[in-house]
């Protein structure tokens, strides 16, 4: 994609390689064309880079960036010391661990059957259900475990205390948002991924699970020798590239289930959530900073590593 | 059996004369039991919103949301009818953006896309990785805050909504794979017959990338739509009319903190605002859209989803 770096305009090659300026007085309306694109990054995406500066000051709003004084590394050695980030690590590597794992099961368990089954309508209808809460927004998501978990009228607050149990006040329960939060994840996410992974198995050869089941292979068989090695070069790819955005939390989703509850933050604080916070809420911009910095700088590596890895086992797939 | 093994078919089809054994029975059994049950979990709290909206608040107050309301009233829509100026306001603000937003970021999109996929253009490869490294490395949430409120002064304006939303690298990676599948000879034969670039992009090429800019048209108005984030940073209780779905957040939340600022003292809320049934009447009113058209624009991501799911 990004790799080749060796090809040139094939007739412009033979004799001696053009100039730069030349090069782009052929190519005008084509880099016209990128211009939009080339100047929107450069606004929203490397303008701000600089800007990282304020990671290593003590910022004061009035006196912008480049005035505020410098301390050094003195935000980081907060954080490091305070225990804040180990903390925010520990939560947003955990989350996502959990994530990639049971959304992967889940996402290739239903991909794998939902193709056992002959009924188009069925297929059809279940994927469009499925792939429905991938469509909302996370303040509706926020909403919907609103309306099952809420003590008073929560749905399954009801259920539990009619059956004659005692139900538990929820959202003043850290030890239990885990939980929630990887359900409602799998909820959002397996459609999304089971559409993925089901193209993938429909568009493999169908005549190697033709003649296996002519020669007799029966469902978990042909599952287990055709179906999943055929999957296993996809997964081990999405795997890898989800391996390298484990640094990155969704935001929408955890701001949103929880927000400013602070009883919930010893197992909901991830990343973004409190970089977010501490910016909107505490106005300590230099700390939100240090933190989105360590987070940026780390995880850059990360995607490095993890494209490394998958360009070593198929360099078709790689990024760059 | 030699030309069904050189031409991959798009289904599995089983053959219908080998006989199904046990092991099948059990799979499908098994899958049409798993899947359904799944499939009902993820439609089910979208009804559990809908019957909640249209419960009376007292029938709530008694026995909690159910799945069919126990005592039906509109009365939650009707408030919201009577004053359906922040509503209607709300909506007004968030087609607007959503139709501008996808017009001009299909554009953009579309023709950065087609430029960075021309085998004949030196530029590409740097240019494409100019953009694709914004997408591994940034400078974090604060400097671009900073960028909004205190470089470019956008803060309290739509702008700072409609533009940080125009475009991101993987749906400029996603029109580039669009765009591989159309033959490099129409190019070349536009450039036979004199075609300018522009000429060739908009007269040969975008006529053939209808699914691709219906695709990420859709995913583009899906962001606008569902578009809370910017407003939360950007737009302060200056701004009269929000983004929809930033106008349900606070609906939701400020009823929230209302009662927790009045939660331990002896302050009794009115009874007579149903605030549980208006936020879930909101809830309706700014997710309706979405659903109804959600079963003809399905197929559309899912189009874009196999295009770009692994390289993206």
């Amino acid at each position: 994609m990004v790799g080749q770096k060796n090809v040139t305009a094939p007739s412009l090659v033979q004799y001696h390689k053009p100039g730069f300026f030349k090069l782009v007085g052929q190519n005008k309306a084509l880099l016209l064309m990128c211009l939009p694109a080339v100047v929107f990054f450069f606004v929203f995406s490397y303008m701000p880079m600089p800007g990282a500066y304020i990671a290593f000051t003590s910022f004061q709003y009035n006196k912008g960036i480049w005035a505020s004084p410098f301390v050094g590394l003195q935000n980081f050695k907060f954080l490091f010391t305070s225990g804040q980030l180990t903390l925010l690590l520990r939560n947003t590597v955990l989350y996502n661990i959990a994530f990639i794992v049971l959304g992967n099961f889940l996402q290739l368990l239903f991909a794998i059957l939902l193709n056992e089954v002959q009924c188009k309508q069925f297929k059809k209808t279940t994927q469009s259900m499925m792939f429905l809460p991938y469509f909302i927004s996370d303040v509706l998501v926020s909403l919907l475990v609103y309306n099952l978990l809420n003590y008073d009228y929560g749905f399954i607050s009801n259920l539990v205390r009619s059956t004659g149990g005692e139900m538990a006040k929820v959202y003043q329960m850290a030890g239990a948002w885990p939980f929630i939060i990887v359900l409602v994840n799998l909820w959002k996410g397996t459609g999304y991924g089971t559409v993925v992974y089901f193209a993938a198995i429909t568009g493999m050869d169908s005549s190697m699970m033709e003649a296996a089941q002519i020669d007799g292979a029966n469902g978990f068989q042909r599952i287990r020798y055709i179906t999943l090695p055929t999957l296993k070069p996809t997964v081990i790819i999405l795997f890898l590239f989800a391996i390298g955005g484990i640094l990155k939390g969704n935001f929408g989703l955890f701001y949103n289930l929880v927000g400013n509850n602070s009883m919930l933050f010893s197992t909901t604080d991830i990343i973004e959530t409190y970089v977010y916070r501490s910016m909107m809420n505490s106005f300590n911009f230099s700390q939100s900073s240090a933190v989105g910095l360590f987070q940026s700088v780390v995880g850059f590596f990360i995607v490095i590593g993890a494209n490394a890895f998958v360009k070593h086992l198929d360099p078709d797939y790689a990024l760059f | 059996m030699n030309k069904a093994a050189s031409t991959p078919a798009p289904d599995f089809k089983h053959p219908s004369h080998v006989r199904l054994d046990t092991s099948d029975k059990i799979i499908r059994g098994f899958t049409y039991v798993l899947v359904t049950l799944f499939s009902l979990m993820c439609v089910l709290p979208f009804w559990m919103i809908v019957a909640s909206s249209f419960s009376s608040e007292s029938a709530i107050r008694l026995s909690g949301f159910t799945l069919w309301p126990s005592e039906v009233s509109t009365y939650s829509y009707e408030l919201l009818l009577r004053s359906p100026d922040q509503m209607i306001g709300a909506y007004v603000v968030t087609i607007g953006l959503a139709v501008v937003g996808t017009a001009v970021g299909l554009f953009i999109i579309s023709m950065t896309g087609y430029a960075l996929q021309r085998k004949d253009f030196p530029f590409r490869n740097g240019i494409m990785f100019y953009i694709y490294f914004t997408s591994l490395f940034s400078a974090g949430l604060v400097p671009f805050y900073l960028l909004i409120k205190q470089t470019l002064h956008l803060d309290d304006t739509y702008w700072a909504i409609l533009l940080p939303l125009l475009m991101n690298p993987w749906l400029i990676v996603l029109m580039k794979n669009f765009v591989k599948a159309i033959p490099h000879e129409i190019t070349e034969s536009g450039k036979i017959d004199g075609a300018g670039d522009f000429r060739i992009f908009y007269a040969l090429i975008l006529p053939s990338l209808k699914p691709a800019l219906a695709t990420i048209g859709l995913f583009l108005a899906l962001g606008y739509w569902n578009e809370w984030y910017y407003s939360s940073l950007f737009l302060s209780s200056q701004v009269e009319y929000r983004p929809l779905q930033f106008h349900l957040y606070n609906v939701i939340n400020k009823v929230a903190s209302l009662k927790n600022s009045v939660a331990g003292s002896n302050v009794v809320l009115p009874t007579d605002l149903p605030s549980e049934t208006l936020k879930m009447a909101t809830a309706v009113i700014a997710t309706g859209p979405i659903i109804l058209l959600y079963p003809f624009v399905q197929k559309y991501f899912v189009a874009g989803l196999t295009v770009g799911a692994v390289k993206g």
